[in-house]
């Protein structure tokens, strides 16, 4: 392995995520300024208020419950404990677009919530109508709070009691302990955990269309279909991008040298006993969350699966069969380029690398069918270009699966990344030197030291890609090839028809298999 | 077998990627070629004389469950395989632009004239010869160029309730802006093309200037934000929360068929004037076809009586053909005057359209 072979790999990885920005950045060539300015008069300022009171909402949201989730399973010691460590991460499953359907069918005209007040005689006009920026902001919180529990709970398994007795003897209120040292402290695990959850936030367009709530992504969107102006379309996502990555570019320097480790020496803890009217009140909101995230839905999922069962057409079974296949190749990829960024890293820290890096991720803020563009217009103008030069006006690059699997990749790397680079930064060089001097060759390392130490990190990314890949609808909807819908797929289809009791049974089967890497996600650090 | 065939694209991308595991751009050409191998898209010699069974590649922004029976009645019959991908218009018109004469697309399949006139915008569609489609699709429902024939009809109509709403209060689409239906209306959002068409249409009768103010009076009289889609809209209407709406007439049905005592019913509006708003499902030829042939014949079978009776039960639309009678349920709904001006005046308004709905404030 020469010297320069980590380098030229992360230099490839790097064109070629940011090799759909290209189209995008080139739409700039060409402004239709007309359209700007309608959009600006009418819709763009709206749009941006509702986009940050929806981040906001989400936000906070997420903070307050993934953390104090975290917080109370970890400190404390309560009947069905075991159970909701596990079970406040299963809403993780149910992606975004499918809980806004199923909320809103719940609570909606002619809904079973309406029906159950109307039959009990407390009618339904007091009743809120659900879309508005809190019911929407509900859904995310509820789909995706699961990210900065699962990272701030391990966190807290670490450090959480030592630093909060540590800081009690040292004469902190509990109030005080817990925000003046255990939130700083673990820090570097709840901002990873809401970055994902504002990115996915920002980038989503099922949930919002589907509450007609209208966020930035909307005038992306608009601008496409209705005005068909592509240009003006990837010009806004670009807005969008250069927002996020300010963002990330803000994080970074606020949080100095500090970083995330994944998993490490946690120990095994004493646990309180929750006690008093506070106590129970925690347990009821833990379980109140658990009910509301997954138990609602998943059984007004059942519920409709069951009512509308002779409409359901047959093949779903295929449509899992690809989802599952395209979810497992998309996580083997995926780690596989993390695994390139993650050496090359290691290998040597330079400011250009660690650009690079970070440049590579940028994909997760984007919306799906945005980035699935790009990368539609790029490997297009790529095979042009080798179709020119063959002489052959076939397809090379935009073919088959590989758009698909390249835009599963550049997706979901942040995803894949993250928790591959802190178990490698838990490997303290020492430890390798230690395992030099011991006479331990190149490859007694990699198997007998790397490979042992890593594995946490790369199981935890692999099941983390899956189940994004599994639940993604955007992208998979444009660069698909025929014979590989899945089951997103064919929830947009008959969602967009409003048709939701048929949505049930891909629905379901998405979220079923879903369940499993999460539940193995929790157990594999369950102490 | 096809589950079998997938096992083995799969174990072939693997093999292809432990194999190349150490160049990351040579691997991932690998994936691809390997990929082409045995996925079998399209042969690249696609020059060869034309083949009589070689298969039809369908994009369409009609949904699996509305074309699958179709195509598989038509591989029984003319032993012709049909495949396709479904997404949106948009999304599928940016892709068979980009994929240019590379493309493997025969047919371009989707709703709404506005999104086909788009597509003879773009060029990405060819003028089609044949005797049989002419026939058989009267001439407001077809390209001027004949680059694409409409296929099935819906009318987008008001609903209303049968309790609270007397239908002789009713009379066009422009007077639910009036004054009466004040917080007694709901609508769909404008963000979905068939409103987009309507309010198009609207701007072709009328100008901008009035349209806008038609507008303005809806947003005025609405009892409560949009929906995302139009059963929302008649599930509202059902429960209370507004007493009229405007509907695609096949939503309409379904529910019906789901309910028969419903309380709403379809009202046809504008028949001392321009006519219910009526739009169609459609399709196209692709301009790079190279299985030309075959795709005619596809199109013409489903302009022809069986197709058209299947289209007839399948989703409650009205036949293009007007040999092919509707079902009895659509037929209950009785016969109505339709907008007879050309459809792709719809595509040409949909900006401006689009621009007014923003002005107005209809979300």
């Amino acid at each position: 392995m020469g010297a320069w072979l980590p380098a030229v790999l992360l230099s490839a990885v790097f064109a070629i995520c940011i090799m759909p920005l290209v189209p995008l950045l080139a739409s700039w060539g060409q402004v239709e300024s007309e359209l700007w300015s309608h959009l600006w008069q009418t819709e763009l300022p709206e749009l941006f208020s509702n986009t940050l009171i929806l981040i906001a909402l989400v936000g906070i949201a997420s903070f307050l419950l993934g953390v104090s989730l975290a917080w109370l399973v970890v400190m404390y010691d309560f009947p069905g404990r075991s159970i909701l460590q596990w079970g406040l991460m299963l809403p993780l499953a149910i992606p975004p677009y499918i809980l806004a359907f199923v909320l809103l069918g719940f609570t909606d005209f002619g809904g079973p919530l309406q029906q159950f007040l109307f039959s009990i005689g407390l009618g339904i006009e007091w009743l809120p109508d659900m879309r508005n920026p809190l019911g929407v902001g509900l859904v995310f919180t509820l789909s995706l709070y699961p990210y900065v529990y699962l990272l701030m709970r391990s966190a807290l398994q670490r450090k959480g009691r030592s630093s909060y007795e540590s800081a009690r003897t040292l004469g902190y209120s509990k109030a005080g302990a817990f925000w003046r040292l255990v939130i700083p402290l673990t820090r570097p695990a709840w901002v990873a955990g809401l970055a994902l959850v504002l990115m996915e936030t920002l980038a989503d367009f099922g949930a919002v269309s589907i509450f007609n709530y209208n966020t930035f992504t909307t005038a992306v969107y608009k601008s496409w279909y209705g005005f068909y102006s592509h240009g003006t379309a990837a010009q806004l996502a670009c807005l969008l991008l250069l927002f996020v990555s300010m963002a990330v570019i803000a994080e970074k320097w606020g949080r100095g040298k500090g970083r995330y480790e994944q998993s490490g020496a946690a120990l095994k803890q004493y646990r309180q006993r929750l006690t008093g009217l506070w106590g129970f009140l925690a347990q009821v909101g833990a379980w109140s969350v658990f009910a509301l995230g997954f138990i609602l839905p998943v059984t007004q999922l059942m519920y409709w699966v069951v009512s509308s069962f002779e409409q359901h057409t047959e093949g779903t079974i295929d449509l899992l069969l690809n989802t599952v296949l395209l979810a497992v190749l998309a996580a083997a990829i995926t780690l596989l380029v993390a695994g390139i960024m993650v050496w090359a890293q290691r290998q040597k820290q330079t400011k250009a690398r660690s650009v690079m890096t970070e440049f590579s991720q940028l994909g997760y803020a984007m919306p799906g069918t945005v980035l699935a563009v790009g990368i539609m217009m790029a490997l297009n103008g790529i095979d042009s270009w080798i179709a020119d030069i063959m002489d052959d006006q076939s397809q090379w690059l935009a073919t088959g699966l590989f758009a698909l699997l390249l835009a599963y990749v550049i997706r979901f790397l942040r995803i894949g990344y993250g928790p591959l680079s802190s178990s490698m930064g838990q490997i303290k060089p020492s430890v390798v030197e230690t395992a030099g001097i011991l006479g331990a060759g190149k490859r007694e390392r990699l198997f007998r030291v790397y490979i042992p130490l890593l594995r946490p990190g790369v199981f935890t990314a692999l099941l983390l890609v899956f189940v994004e890949v599994m639940k993604e609808m955007p992208a998979t909807l444009i660069l698909r090839t025929y014979g590989w819908d899945t089951l997103a797929v064919r929830i947009y289809e008959l969602s967009a028809e409003g048709q939701w009791e048929l949505t049930s049974l891909p629905a379901i089967m998405l979220v079923a298999v879903g369940i499993i890497p999460v539940i193995l996600l929790i157990k594999k650090s369950e102490l | 077998m096809k589950t079998m065939n997938k096992w083995l694209v799969a174990l072939a991308v693997g093999s292809a990627l432990s194999l190349s595991a150490c160049g990351d751009t040579e691997q991932e050409k690998q994936t691809a070629s390997e990929q082409k191998n045995v996925a079998e898209t399209k042969s690249p010699a696609a020059e060869k004389p034309a083949d009589e069974k070689k298969e039809i590649v369908v994009y369409s922004s009609r949904k699996e469950h509305l074309i699958k029976p179709f195509f598989e009645q038509f591989t029984k019959e003319t032993g012709v395989p049909v495949v396709y991908i479904t997404d949106g218009a948009a999304p599928l018109i940016s892709r068979l632009k980009a994929e240019g004469e590379r493309s493997p697309a025969d047919i371009l399949m989707t709703v709404d004239a506005g999104n086909l006139w788009q597509a003879t915008q773009e060029d990405i569609l060819q003028p089609i010869e044949s005797d049989v489609l002419e026939s058989n699709i009267p001439e407001s429902l077809q390209d001027p160029n004949n680059e694409w024939y409409g296929l099935t009809v819906r009318a987008r109509t008001i609903v209303y309730s049968k309790e609270r709403v007397n239908p002789e209060e009713l009379t066009t689409y422009e007077a639910l802006g009036d004054e009466q239906w004040k917080g007694r209306l709901c609508l769909r959002t404008s963000k979905k093309v068939y409103n987009q068409s309507l309010v198009a249409m609207l701007i072709a009768r009328h100008g901008e200037e009035k349209a806008q103010q038609i507008v303005e009076g809806w947003v005025g009289n609405l009892a409560t934000d949009p929906f995302s889609n139009d059963t929302k809209v008649m599930n509202a209407i059902e429960a209370g929360a507004c007493d009229v709406g405007v509907v695609n007439t096949y939503y309409f049905g379904r529910l019906e068929k789901e309910n028969p005592e419903i309380p709403l019913a379809l009202f046809w509006p504008n028949q001392e004037t321009s006519g219910v708003h009526v739009n169609i499902s459609g399709a196209g030829i692709t301009k790079h076809s190279s299985n030309v042939a075959n795709a005619i014949k596809l199109l013409e079978w489903l302009s022809s009586a069986e197709a058209q009776q299947m289209y007839a039960g399948h989703n409650m639309e009205y036949p293009a053909n007007p040999e092919i009678k509707p079902v009895p349920e659509v037929e209950a709904w009785g016969s109505f005057k339709a907008d007879d001006m050309n459809l792709s005046k719809a595509g040409e308004l949909q900006p401006q359209a689009v621009k007014v709905m923003d002005r107005a404030g209809y979300k």
